[in-house]
């Protein structure tokens, strides 16, 4: 049955598929003054960014559903899913749909006070002009087409990895299906990496089960995850502000979104008080059952330090939580005196008593760190303390989908096992490694020093992953201007932003953030002196914003 | 002590228990013992749970120190999503877990009566030693290290096809996140490749999604289909014997699966009497909206009569269902006389009467004609009618997963888009393609040929697709000794035949089929010499297993 449409204080206030948009709003309203800020704000949030820009759908026109007894159509926005309805994305949302139509337009030869659009809304390597890894992509060319074995300009070891990847395949070739959980020589190299990262804890192959990027992962793990109706619904621990697979996957799977904020006043960090307060809150109408952490930060760019690991894992101990630990930037660490500590490795430092008990997905992907290959659509996660019958259930589930993309597992395989010292290739992969982090290390700089000198931007370092999510001071004026046209403020700013200077950022809303504040964020990926443009474009708009609402 | 015995109580009777909330101690939750109960809550826990009949006996025992029970994990068998419970997949089910293992005991020397493991329980082509068309491979290395580009080894229309996708990549690169519905170029192939295959019938590439190989797709729409609880619940009618990704997704979405049944007598032929039928005992209880079609067929290998195919869509008409047509297979036709006509194309011969209304998906795939490619996932969906706010609801809720694979969506586009007759690449690739289809007609021929010389197995022919789905006898005694047992007799005949052969094929109870007769699937896909040592063999096994248990 579905799920959805469930408030905090009365799951079964209305049944969903009737709630036409417009009541759906109204009992947003009615739920506030009983449900936890965090639950207010998300929903919200939600309901600003779906006003926000060209509408994703048409507006229910009124005495629709007296239209519907005559509808046309088996399947309308009154008879779809219902969860569904309530999923938003806003990393793709509207302003990236304005964006894609404004290219369009400038290609067209419409005229616009700039000449070509900046996409900063996506952690999209590739496209803003990263190369791929040659080590990584001469194997890949081998293991498409296996005549290039016989050639002599590629290196012996990409060789040997390509006959290893493809002796691992069904009929030596990927465009068999592998096994559902992942090849198995790949889990093996993934359980090894593992093992060597976090320091010789002991990585079981058959914990690793490969995915279609790591969102993949995180979905299957959170639908298996749900349960329950009503008070014994599924909750489900996010950090505010969220990637917004998260509150996405939530949504879509019926269950119950229960935020917990980041110390944006302490460089975005998670203090375990703010998790038990929104524990305790949630309780009272749901049963909260997983805690979902994202370190290094997206889209708030902070690292977890070992001791607020080792006291997350504590919490989720002691109040029985499933830990996801989304680690998909785990290279990506700039900062001075910053460190990724997997919570795998700092679980298995606390001893038995934790170790042994505490259940933890961990996940991973080709699509971010150095090599930025989202394309391939390349992942991992990591199970560990997982019960044996669900464990069996798992890889059921996973084997409906048949099996994640070859091509994509064989990109992991090489991720977690790449050229070695003594190899032909070694030297070159780590030079185009090096580069790739340090350039990104000095855009993190760059992007937080440029933004900190406007008055009204407030930007925490970028310690880690590929974002700054800076705070934006609006005047009131402006805020009433969004308000009037039923956006969120920080929509509005990031519209205009776009429609005036051609850069695409994401609003704060999208992620989740404190009631009365204002983000966005921004992807440190554009070259370095596309970057400075992007930036020294962001400041003059801010300020001439902040006159104009003045 | 109390609560242990009251779980007790409600473990013996578990039907005493509805699905809801169920709350001891005046509504104050106590965790751990929440999640134990939980489990009976389930409306019929032991039938979810066929591999395991008793729960876990630590979940209920472990006793905390106040004497509450306290189950040793978040996530049971108990606790989790019960939807998941139910998904069922065969075509990677028990017996081929069992055939995984005899492998590994004859590569560790362990003595069986047979010194392979022949599987012919999925269509995987490239497993079975089917060669990769060269041209798509050449232009998948190409994209994946376009340093190749340079080298003179390459036809130049294969060079082409591989700028021509590298430039509708962000970046210049596969390595890029594509747009969610699809790089618009391979979608706008795609169109012009239904344009052709369906005699000039008009095609959209903004109706064209791209997905993660057929499966994904089709998951999706039955996704944005399931509304409503309890009588209105979405109910979707799929044939049976059905491919059981429909049933496992259904399950999974906790909608209504309504069986219609094909006539094994007429050569799996689909009646509209029995469309009706199904559809009119399905009302009681559900609120039909969608009826899914196999054409050709999976597992039984039929291809549909234009004529059959028009009374389906004047059926889906007249009743108001959504069709979804499964055309993976369409290339895959082997029988004279028959022919592969789209549910598309026949639509829109149909008139504006038809073409003008009724909502239609339709799904092909990279994975099964003469290509196999299924490693890549690559698929696409096509819609038709479906209301421009559900498609802006579909496009937002794709976009959650961000994109298909990459070199999955590149492959795709040059199955649209092949070598044309005056390209250098052309010659080699009819070549390879016509050597392929026409050895998959010989082996279809084959099978049905020496399967039906065999006393007690009936087959029809392989018109299409990949799969044979004979029928056969099972002796009453060999019926009891699996009832006994606990298993389908048809899983019994199968698991025999595996453990005493080598063989691995799927028993029909994986796929539905009439109470009280017994099937399997097989594969053609074997090579011709192989096919006919595996045909022999079940020859061999069927006369001995009927002798042993007459």
């Amino acid at each position: 049955a579905c799920k959805c449409g469930r408030s905090f204080t009365s799951p079964r206030l209305l049944p969903p598929t009737r709630i036409s948009p417009r009541t759906r709003s109204d009992v947003d309203e009615g739920l506030q003054p009983d449900a936890p800020p965090g639950a207010m704000l998300a929903r919200r949030t939600v309901g600003l960014v779906s006003r926000g820009g060209p509408p994703l759908t048409p507006r229910s026109p009124p005495g629709r559903s007296v239209q519907r007894m005559m509808a046309e159509k088996v399947l309308t926005v009154d008879t779809m899913n219902s969860c569904v309805k309530k999923v938003e994305y806003a990393v793709r949302g509207p302003i990236v749909l304005r964006a894609v139509q404004i290219e369009k337009e400038l290609k067209e030869g419409v005229q616009k006070p700039f000449s070509e659009v900046i996409k900063a809304n996506i952690g999209d390597a590739h496209a803003m002009g990263q190369q791929p890894i040659t080590f990584f992509r001469q194997v890949l060319a081998m293991c498409s087409y296996p005549e290039l074995l016989d050639d002599d300009r590629f290196p012996e070891d990409a060789k040997g990895r390509a006959r290893r990847i493809l002796q691992g395949c069904g009929g030596q070739s990927i465009g068999a299906y592998s096994a559902s959980q992942g090849i198995e020589c790949v889990r093996q190299d993934v359980a090894r990496y593992v093992e060597r990262r976090d320091g010789g804890v002991p990585s079981d192959p058959d914990n690793i089960y490969l995915t279609t990027g790591a969102s993949d992962g995180i979905v299957t793990m959170l639908k298996l995850l749900v349960a329950g109706e009503g008070r014994s619904r599924t909750g489900v621990m996010i950090s505010i502000p969220q990637y917004p697979l998260y509150s996405a996957a939530l949504a879509e799977l019926g269950a119950v979104q229960v935020n917990y904020f980041l110390n944006e006043e302490r460089c975005w960090s998670l203090d375990v008080s703010e998790l038990r307060r929104a524990l305790a809150d949630a309780r009272r109408h749901c049963n909260p059952r997983a805690l979902c952490i994202i370190n290094p930060g997206n889209p708030t760019g902070q690292v977890q330090s070992r001791q607020c690991i080792e006291d997350v894992i504590r919490f989720a101990a002691k109040e029985r939580l499933f830990l996801m630990a989304d680690e998909v930037y785990q290279d990506n660490v700039y900062a001075e005196g910053c460190e990724f500590h997997s919570f795998k490795k700092v679980l298995f430092e606390m001893g038995p008593e934790f170790s042994s008990t505490v259940e933890l997905a961990s996940f991973h992907s080709t699509s971010k760190c150095y090599m930025g290959e989202c394309g391939f659509r390349g992942g991992y996660m990591e199970v560990v303390n997982m019960d044996p019958e669900v464990k069996a259930q798992l890889t059921k589930l996973v084997s409906v989908r048949l099996c994640p993309p070859v091509p994509g597992q064989a990109l992991m395989d090489l991720v977690v096992n790449p050229p070695q010292p003594g190899e032909p290739s070694y030297s070159t992969f780590i030079r185009e490694r090096k580069a790739t982090l340090s350039s990104l290390a000095e855009r993190a700089r760059l992007t937080e020093q440029i933004l900190n000198t406007v008055p009204g931007i407030a930007c925490n370092p970028v310690q880690g992953a590929m974002y700054s999510f800076p705070r934006v001071t609006l005047p009131a004026r402006a805020i009433r201007e969004a308000e009037e046209r039923g956006q969120a403020p920080d929509m509005f700013y990031c519209m205009k932003l776009l429609e005036e200077t051609g850069i695409c950022l994401v609003p704060g809303s999208g992620f989740g953030q404190r009631d009365g504040t204002f983000h966005f964020r921004m992807t440190i990926l554009p070259p370095t002196d596309k970057l400075k443009i992007l930036l020294s474009k962001v400041k003059d708009f801010h300020q001439r914003f902040i006159q104009q609402y003045s | 002590m109390r609560v242990r015995d009251e779980l007790q109580r409600l473990e013996a009777e578990p039907r005493c228990v509805t699905a809801g909330c169920l709350e001891l101690g005046g509504g104050t939750r106590t965790r751990g013992l929440s999640l134990s109960l939980s489990l009976s809550l389930s409306l019929t826990p032991r039938l979810l749970r066929p591999h395991s009949p008793q729960p876990s006996d630590k979940s209920r025992t472990n006793m905390t120190e106040n004497g509450l029970l306290h189950p040793e994990r978040v996530l049971t068998l108990d606790t989790m999503n019960p939807n998941i419970k139910r998904v069922e997949y065969a075509v990677r089910g028990p017996i081929v877990q069992r055939a995984m293992q005899l492998e590994k005991e004859l590569q560790e020397g362990v003595k069986k009566p047979f010194t392979e493991v022949i599987k012919a329980n999925i269509g995987d082509c490239h497993a079975m030693g089917q060669q990769p068309i060269t041209f798509f491979r050449q232009v998948l290395a190409l994209c994946s290290y376009p340093e190749l580009l340079n080298d003179n080894k390459f036809p130049e229309d294969a060079k082409d096809r591989a700028r021509r996708i590298l430039q509708a990549c962000g970046g210049g690169s596969i390595g890029a996140y594509s747009a969610s519905q699809g790089i618009e170029l391979v979608r706008q192939d795609v169109s012009r490749y239904i344009v052709r295959r369906d005699g000039g019938v008009p095609s959209n590439p903004d109706n064209i999604y791209l997905s993660t190989g057929a499966s994904d797709a089709i998951a999706t729409m039955l996704k944005l289909l399931v509304s409503g609880e309890g009588p209105t619940r979405t109910g979707v009618m799929i044939s049976i014997p059905q491919y059981p990704l429909y049933s496992a997704a259904l399950a999974d979405l906790g909608a209504i699966q309504i069986n219609y049944y094909l006539d094994e007598s007429n050569n799996w032929s689909l009646a509209v009497g029995e469309l009706r039928r199904a559809l009119e005992a399905a009302r009681k209880h559900c609120n039909p909206r969608a009826l899914c079609v196999i054409n050709p067929g999976n597992p039984t290998g039929q291809v549909q009569s234009r004529q059959c195919i028009e009374d389906v869509i004047r059926f889906a008409a007249e009743e108001n269902l959504f069709l979804m047509a499964d055309e993976v297979y369409q290339d895959n036709v082997y029988a004279e006389g028959c022919q592969f006509h789209s549910f598309k194309k026949v639509l829109f011969e149909m008139g504006p009467k038809y073409s003008e209304k009724v909502e239609l998906a339709s799904f092909h795939s990279t994975s099964k004609c003469y290509m196999g490619e299924c490693g890549f996932r690559g698929g696409y969906m096509e819609v038709i009618n479906l209301d421009p706010a559900v498609k802006a609801q579909l496009t937002k809720l794709v976009s959650v997963r961000l994109c298909p694979p990459v070199p999955g969506q590149a492959l795709l586009d040059l199955v649209v888009n092949p070598p044309q007759p005056d390209e250098p690449s052309y010659s080699t690739f009819m070549n390879e393609r016509t050597a392929v289809l026409a050895a998959l007609a010989e082996k279809a021929r084959m099978t049905e040929e020496i399967l039906n010389k065999v006393p007690g197995i009936r087959c029809n022919p392989v018109q299409g697709a990949m799969y044979s789905f004979p029928q056969i006898q099972i002796p009453h005694k060999a019926i009891e000794e699996a009832k006994e047992k606990g298993q389908a007799p048809d899983m019994f005949y199968c698991m025999t035949l595996l453990d005493e052969m080598g063989i691995c094929v799927v028993p029909g109870s994986g796929f539905g089929q009439r109470d009280g007769t017994y099937h399997f699937r097989m594969t053609i896909l074997p090579p011709t010499d192989k096919l006919k040592i595996f045909l022999a063999k079940v020859k061999e096994f069927h006369q001995r297993f009927t002798e042993r248990y007459s």
